[in-house]
């Protein structure tokens, strides 16, 4: 009786009618409207089970508990620090949250981070209004120091990532940069001029061609065909 | 004098060549370009972004904000005089009137969505030319949309109902003309910007929207192919 109009991987528009009848049901970026489920956003079609969902391919970043972000510091308060996340909300990162190095009473806090910046953090916590808390105590968690840094789409993070670090340990390895991705779509990148223009390249390349069949070996053979002559 | 045949040789239910293109602004959150005739939209989405100044914000929800503006030497008459004015701020405030209905920003609340609606040239049908690439544009940021909106002009020259004026017959003067821009969601015929302009009886009103609502989902089918088409492009180059 019911009818999926789409397949998996489609690119489907607001309104456009996904399936007909009450067999299916309506996931992420769908609702239901009678006997429809219709798409309420751009975005990649994925079949799991009955359920209808939609992939994003564009928008800005949501933030979400336990994710890493790349920040930069905006701003320097009596007992903690606002930072900018590229998302719609700034993030305030606590005294207590910040080091476990003693801090004296009216220290000035610039010592430790500066106006300007760049923190690895991990999101503690989100109200309902999306002002977030992160800490920087933890694995992985620092301050950045030379490297460049680009801004992508969040929703190609997992893409650039890959499954299980696949994808950006080969960019590491080809390109001989240290890596640094942030959920929130910033990405550090540290090594030879050469090399960060490569990995910069590449992970542009990821980014418009993601939600196409065989980026793993397409990326591979685009870095092994670019690859700068002498390592050091 | 009776209107039997249309200025440009159209038929009486035969809207303008149409063309849309979606993510022509790169540094945009989304963007799109929509063309009718002669009148060409270029819109392009920033955000949802941090709002200033704060009384503005809204606690539950994320709001919108569009801007029309009509480039100098877009139009046919005189030269448009930069900046705002008070026509260009209502058709700022319907635009964002006709594209709230489908969209929720209740995901973001505090923040604001900015919408920048440009004209290159215009001929007649500025507005809806707008909401149509507006739409394509919102959908492109990747912003929850219940449905994309797509509008047309309507109306009556003399004795004849007609799609999509053109300037020629906006300003026809051996009789009484009516222009009436709507904006609907094709799917279900919902109307989100109704206006008119003119003179028309009730019948010839209902028969005009049952017009308007043909075309309407024509349009949608042209929005549609455009934002796939920004998606397929990458299928080629591989």
């Amino acid at each position: 009786m019911g009818k999926v109009n789409v397949t998996s991987k489609d690119v489907v528009v607001p309104g456009e009618v996904l399936a007909t009848g009450m067999d299916n049901l309506p996931g992420i970026g769908t609702y239901r409207d009678g006997e429809n489920i219709i798409a309420s956003k751009l975005g990649l079609v994925n079949l799991d089970g009955r359920t209808i969902k939609l992939i994003s391919l564009s928008g800005r970043y949501i933030p979400k508990k336990f994710d890493t972000i790349l920040c930069k510091v905006t701003d320097v308060n009596i007992s903690s620090w606002t930072l900018d996340t590229s998302s719609p909300y700034h993030a305030m990162l606590s005294l207590k949250e910040a080091t476990s190095e003693f801090i004296a009473r009216g220290a000035d806090l610039k010592q430790y981070y500066d106006i300007g910046d760049n923190l690895v953090c991990k999101i503690v916590n989100v109200t309902s209004q999306k002002l977030m808390d992160v800490t920087m105590k933890g694995p992985g968690l620092r301050k950045l120091s030379g490297g460049r840094i680009i801004e992508v789409s969040s929703n190609k993070v997992p893409r650039i990532i890959g499954k299980e670090g696949s994808m950006v340990s080969m960019i590491k390895e080809i390109t001989n940069c240290n890596i640094s991705i942030g959920q929130n779509g910033v990405v550090w990148i540290d090594g030879t001029p050469e090399g960060e223009l490569l990995a910069i390249k590449a992970i542009r390349k990821i980014e418009a061609e993601s939600h196409l069949v065989g980026l793993t070996d397409n990326i591979k053979s685009f870095l092994d065909k670019n690859k700068p002559r002498s390592k050091q | 004098m009776v209107y039997k045949e249309r200025i440009d040789g159209r038929k009486f239910d035969e809207a303008r060549k149409m063309e849309a293109e979606v993510g022509i602004i790169p540094r945009a959150d989304g963007s799109a370009r929509f063309k009718i005739g002669n009148t060409e939209a270029y819109a392009a989405v920033y955000g949802p972004k941090n709002l200033h100044p704060r009384f503005l914000q809204n606690p539950s929800t994320g709001i919108l904000r569009c801007s029309y503006n009509m480039m100098p030497f877009s139009s046919y008459g005189e030269r448009v005089r930069p900046g705002g004015s008070r026509r260009s701020k209502e058709i700022s405030l319907v635009t964002q009137k006709a594209l709230l209905p489908v969209l929720d920003l209740s995901d973001y609340p505090n923040s604001v969505v900015d919408v920048f609606i440009e004209f290159p040239q215009t001929e007649a049908g500025s507005r809806c030319a707008g909401i149509c690439a507006a739409s394509m544009a919102l959908a492109d940021a990747g912003l929850l949309m219940k449905d994309l909106v797509s509008a047309v002009s309507v109306g009556r020259v003399d004795d004849k109902i007609v799609v999509d004026l053109d300037y020629n017959e906006e300003s026809y003067e051996d009789g009484p003309v009516a222009d009436t821009p709507i904006a609907m969601i094709p799917r279900t015929g919902e109307i989100t910007l109704l206006q008119m302009d003119g003179l028309v009886s009730k019948d010839d009103l209902k028969k005009s929207l049952e017009m308007a609502k043909k075309v309407c989902k024509d349009i949608y089918k042209i929005q549609e192919q455009a934002l796939k088409a920004k998606y397929q492009k990458g299928v080629k180059n591989v």
